[in-house]
């Protein structure tokens, strides 16, 4: 059992007040103020050119948010931009990982090292870099599928989406892949010992013995790629300035800033709090689903 | 590490796989050769020149340019970002390896509570607090200044959940008693016996916190309209929106993302080792 001590009342607080003070202060009190914004509405007096006052409104902002056609498109981009992106970014790192941690694999630092590299540069960075590689004018890619008889069109309307998860897998996929092989690493050796004795090749260690185990690691890095999805923001806002096919509205994190730019702070608050929402429940309900499947 | 009699069929599939890594490590190199090849051209090549081929190597002009541009503010960028993601993230991680240890070590009444509250604040996305923020700093003239984006930066729950867990790995409890014993005060103690210990964890700390910042374009981009308080993201960013219009600035977008993300990446390469602790904890536990 961990033991611990007891200091002094004063000496806690200082250990824990320069923490505490400015994450009460920058998160937890943003989370009320939203909240409480939320519950607000603008009124006017007597008609249009009236004086303009803030009163209690209930849950007004929210049925807002749920009648608008443009909040539900912009849930239903990035609900299917997660249910393909996710999957795939995260079975390409889990299978990266076992292979690093295969025998079968040479010059491992070199993959390891190249996958993990993009983590380095800023979403904003990698969109502005991928946009090159997908504008028709400047994309060496374009050409070399031009020669081989594909016209693609990265920026249409049907595309763009996927553009934006390509952008995103390129940035994440070495990320998710470490967090999965620090988790192999510290398998113990014997364990595939024993089951090689057993007669296991290295297919079966892989899916039936290492899966299983790193399995924690792997609900975790659902989990925060859900977060991210959910937040989506910088990958679509740079295509948007080389692509006609996103509107200022295209995922809820862009349309509560273009919501908010309108000066209508109330509504955009209110789709923040649901953005948490979703992201929360998401989260849980992914965690509570996995660890009921495993038997916890 | 792992050692295996090589069995016929093995030589296949290693070749298999050899391909399949190559692959990927091509895709993950592709945008970076592609920035590195368009950073040396000159504008006018970038349309008319195959863009994995080098043209006329102009890398220097092209970095004059980037320099001397609207008064040179690229350099104002890079300072203005190493404040809000160095100076931030080191501030963030004395912080949290105060809270953290604290928590770890110090026993004390509704301490699960405060760390699951923190816990809490590991799944708020952060794109959610910018615009409530954005509302109160506006009521208190803090919209628009270094502060704005410096002082959200500093909070890391995330970071604090690390120190707890390193701290408990890494301090015995034995070595905080006889330092008590010695007559060190809590605070001595820490900075002087337990901040040591802590250290290769702190760098791991400091490290995601410096990711976290230098990757957060929307809490900066709400708050800031002055120029020259931008980061570089939201910098480059503007001047990418500005490319229809004056062509000329494409090459300095193109040179000022090689520039401000070459040394981050020789960095984080450099100290691979730490992120591999960072995430094998964080993971586990």
């Amino acid at each position: 059992m961990r033991r611990g001590h007891r200091p002094g009342a004063g000496t806690i607080a200082a250990f824990l007040t320069p923490f505490f003070l400015p994450f009460v202060l920058f998160y937890l009190v943003p989370i009320g103020y939203a909240l409480w914004q939320s519950f607000l509405v603008v009124r006017r007096s007597g008609g249009q050119y009236g004086t303009s006052y803030t009163a209690f409104g209930g849950f007004e902002q929210y049925v807002q948010v749920f009648q608008n056609d443009e909040f539900w498109a912009s849930i239903g981009r990035i609900g299917m931009f997660g249910i393909v992106q996710v999957p795939v970014m995260l079975f390409t790192a889990l299978v990266m990982a076992l292979l690093l941690d295969s025998p079968l694999l040479k010059i491992k630092g070199f993959f390891r090292t190249t996958a993990f590299m993009p983590y380095a540069v800023p979403g904003i960075i990698a969109a502005i870099m991928w946009s090159y590689l997908y504008s028709p004018q400047l994309s060496p890619v374009i050409d070399l599928l031009n020669d081989i008889g594909l016209h693609p069109d990265f920026l249409g309307p049907g595309a763009v989406l996927w553009s934006a998860a390509n952008i995103s897998t390129w940035l994440w996929t070495g990320y998710n892949m470490l967090i999965m092989f620090s988790a192999l690493q510290s398998i113990p050796q014997e364990l595939y010992e024993a089951a090689r004795i057993d007669g296991a090749g290295n297919w079966t260690i892989a899916w039936r013995i290492k899966v299983p185990i790193i399995a924690p690691s792997i609900v975790m890095t659902t989990v925060f790629s859900i977060i991210g999805t959910l937040q989506l923001y910088s990958e679509p806002a740079v295509l948007r300035q080389i692509s006609s096919n996103i509107s200022s509205t295209y995922t809820p994190n862009m349309l509560a800033y273009s919501v908010a730019v309108g000066n209508n702070y109330q509504q955009a608050a209110a789709i923040s709090v649901v953005i948490a929402v979703i992201t929360f429940v998401l989260s849980f309900g992914f965690m509570r689903l996995t660890s009921k499947k495993a038997g916890l | 590490m792992n050692r295996q009699p090589s069995l016929p069929q093995n030589r296949v599939s290693r070749t298999a796989v050899m391909a399949l890594m190559f692959v990927l490590a091509l895709y993950f190199l592709l945008p970076l050769y592609f920035l590195i090849v368009a950073a040396t051209k000159p504008q006018g090549d970038l349309a008319s020149t195959n863009g994995l081929v080098f043209s006329d190597f102009q890398l220097m002009d092209n970095l004059h340019t980037l320099f001397t541009v609207n008064d040179g503010i690229f350099a104002r960028w890079i300072l203005n970002t190493v404040v809000y993601a160095v100076l931030g993230a080191a501030v963030g991680t004395l912080i949290s390896a105060l809270c953290g240890y604290a928590l770890a070590k110090f026993r004390f009444r509704g301490r699960e509570f405060l760390f699951s509250v923190i816990l809490g604040g590991v799944l708020v996305p952060s794109t959610a607090l910018a615009l409530p923020l954005f509302l109160l700093f506006s009521k208190v003239q803090l919209v628009n200044t270094y502060f704005a984006v410096f002082l959200p930066s500093i909070v890391s729950p995330f970071g604090v959940y690390l120190a707890r867990i390193f701290a408990n790995a890494a301090v015995p409890q034995e070595l905080i008693e006889s330092a008590r014993l010695d007559g060190a005060g809590e605070f001595r103690t820490f900075f002087s016996v337990s901040f040591k210990l802590m250290s290769p964890a702190l760098v791991t700390i400091f490290l995601f916190q410096f990711v976290g910042i230098w990757n957060n374009f929307f809490l900066p981009m709400v708050m800031l309209q002055k120029e020259s308080l931008f980061p570089i993201t939201l910098g480059l960013f503007t001047w990418n929106g500005q490319t229809a219009r004056t062509p000329v600035i494409q090459e300095s977008v193109i040179a000022g993302s090689l520039v401000s993300i070459v040394p981050v990446i020789i960095v984080f390469i450099l100290l691979q080792r730490f992120w591999r602790t960072g995430l094998a904890a964080g993971s586990l536990k």
